[in-house]
């Protein structure tokens, strides 16, 4: 970044494992340089003001909300976004987890359920339900789903307990 | 909503972070965390030229023990009050808080300063560094100037601090011994901004009578509030619930709260008195004292 205020800038950063660069004005969110710029539409916005959880990504290795991190804050950082997690046909064990349990109904606020709770597995393997369920505060689902979503989120802590037994 | 256009420095030390506010004028902000400033602008509540971001500022994320006091960078985010040792070890109140402000998603990226910064009447850290007796070094044109939590807020999200100032670090002294702290709050669902909240610090003395106690208090005026009569009503008392219970009622009695369309005043004063009671009482019961 230059020692002038820009109001755009390029931003360089690592997306799913990949260097990508971005060219964003500064007002724009981590979420608008993903969705728009990246082509990665993954990453839902709901509120765009830090409420709803829907565009939860992981920045190095943290859940965040990127509707409030700035692109140009993400220069030199590693971002994983939903389409990082897993593919149609090698799904994350937490996204194996939520099929089996139908842990979505209209799937809006689905891609950060999955990353709240990856960011969680990645602290707790085990988690409780009530431990479950504060790592998913944050995420709102306005079909009210949730006790499937709980479901599914302790469906994919076995699975990823049994792939780290395999 | 998209936030309104701004301009973006991200400096690489912290005079130049000075430098850049006071070329900037008198709406440029400092951004962090951004956890608290960019829903404001995304809500278009604010409309900043510049941002000034501390992000590559050296030194602002550290946490060391220096005396007896527990110096904590500017930029030590939520999560890492949460989890750092030296935090558990000597400010342990800090990690007992932390988990309570916001979400997992908004401790990432929140930070220290820029909570102290904002200074929301109803966030935590605010309350807790009145409660702790913290310092709060600011840096300006003129160099670092350390300004006690008890003077940094003035009112409803409005510091002592310049537009060409920045909050540099937080120094508390280290919790001592025979000393118990303990906070507690009251939201309508939890990762809530609280409706009320209170802390209290109780030391003992050697016959186990109170030496020492402070109550502050979280969502219950315009500014966080440190309530600086209660020590004097309780020192050289027996911590007993009954003594306890009198003290925090009568700290709550003192309270002058909003009304909103969340609680009225009259219940904001209830619920800081039960409060208040519960936390003497835990922080009485960790400083040593018979329960």
């Amino acid at each position: 970044m230059s020692a002038e205020p820009r109001l755009e800038a390029t931003v360089s950063l690592r997306v799913n494992g990949e260097d990508r660069q971005v060219h964003v004005e500064a007002r724009r969110s981590l979420a608008d340089a993903l969705r728009d710029a990246l082509g990665l539409t993954g990453t839902h916005l709901g509120c765009e003001h830090g409420v709803c959880g829907s565009c939860t990504v992981l920045l190095d290795g943290g859940p965040v909300r990127s509707c409030l991190v700035l692109a140009v804050q993400a220069e030199g950082h590693d971002v994983v976004t939903v389409e990082g997690l897993g593919t149609p046909d090698d799904l994350h064990p937490v996204q194996h987890g939520c099929l089996e349990a139908h842990a979505f109904q209209c799937g809006f606020c689905t891609p950060g359920m999955l990353i709240s709770a990856v960011a969680l597995l990645a602290e707790n393997d085990d988690p409780d339900d009530a431990e479950i369920r504060e790592a998913l505060g944050g995420n709102l689902c306005r079909c009210t789903g949730y006790e499937s979503i709980v479901a599914g989120v302790r469906r994919g802590a076995e699975l990823l307990r049994l792939d780290g037994e395999g | 909503m998209k936030s309104p256009p701004f301009a973006y420095l991200a400096p690489e030390t912290l005079d130049d972070v000075v430098r850049g506010l006071a070329e900037a004028g008198e709406d440029a902000k400092v951004i962090a965390g951004g956890q608290s400033l960019l829903p404001v602008l995304a809500l278009r509540l604010g409309r900043p030229s510049v941002l000034v971001d501390v992000a590559r500022v050296p030194g602002l994320d550290t946490i060391d023990v220096v005396g007896d006091e527990v110096v904590l960078g500017a930029r030590v985010t939520h999560a890492t009050l949460e989890r750092h040792p030296l935090v558990a070890a000597h400010a342990p109140l800090l990690a007992e808080v932390a988990p309570l402000i916001g979400h997992a998603a908004i401790r990432t990226r929140g930070t220290l300063g820029g909570s102290l910064a904002h200074a929301d009447p109803a966030a935590e850290l605010p309350a807790v560094a009145m409660l702790t007796d913290a310092t709060i070094d600011v840096r300006g044109p003129d160099g670092t100037r350390s300004v006690p939590a008890r003077d940094f807020f003035v009112g409803y999200l409005t510091t002592v601090l310049a537009p060409d100032e920045v909050v540099e670090a937080v120094r508390l002294p280290a919790r001592g011994a025979r000393v118990g702290d303990a906070f507690a709050e009251v939201s309508r669902r939890h990762g809530d901004f609280a409706l009320v909240g209170a802390g209290a610090r109780v030391g003992l003395d050697e016959d186990g009578r109170v030496a020492e106690l402070r109550l502050a208090f979280l969502g219950a005026g315009s500014t966080p509030v440190l309530d600086v009569e209660a020590g004097a009503a309780a020192v050289g008392r027996a911590p007993d619930a009954a003594v306890l219970g009198e003290v925090g009622r009568a700290a709550a009695a003192r309270l002058d709260p909003h009304d909103d369309l969340h609680a009225s005043a009259s219940y904001r004063r209830r619920v800081a008195g039960a409060l208040a009671a519960r936390v003497l009482a835990t922080a009485a019961r960790r400083a040593g004292a018979a329960s």
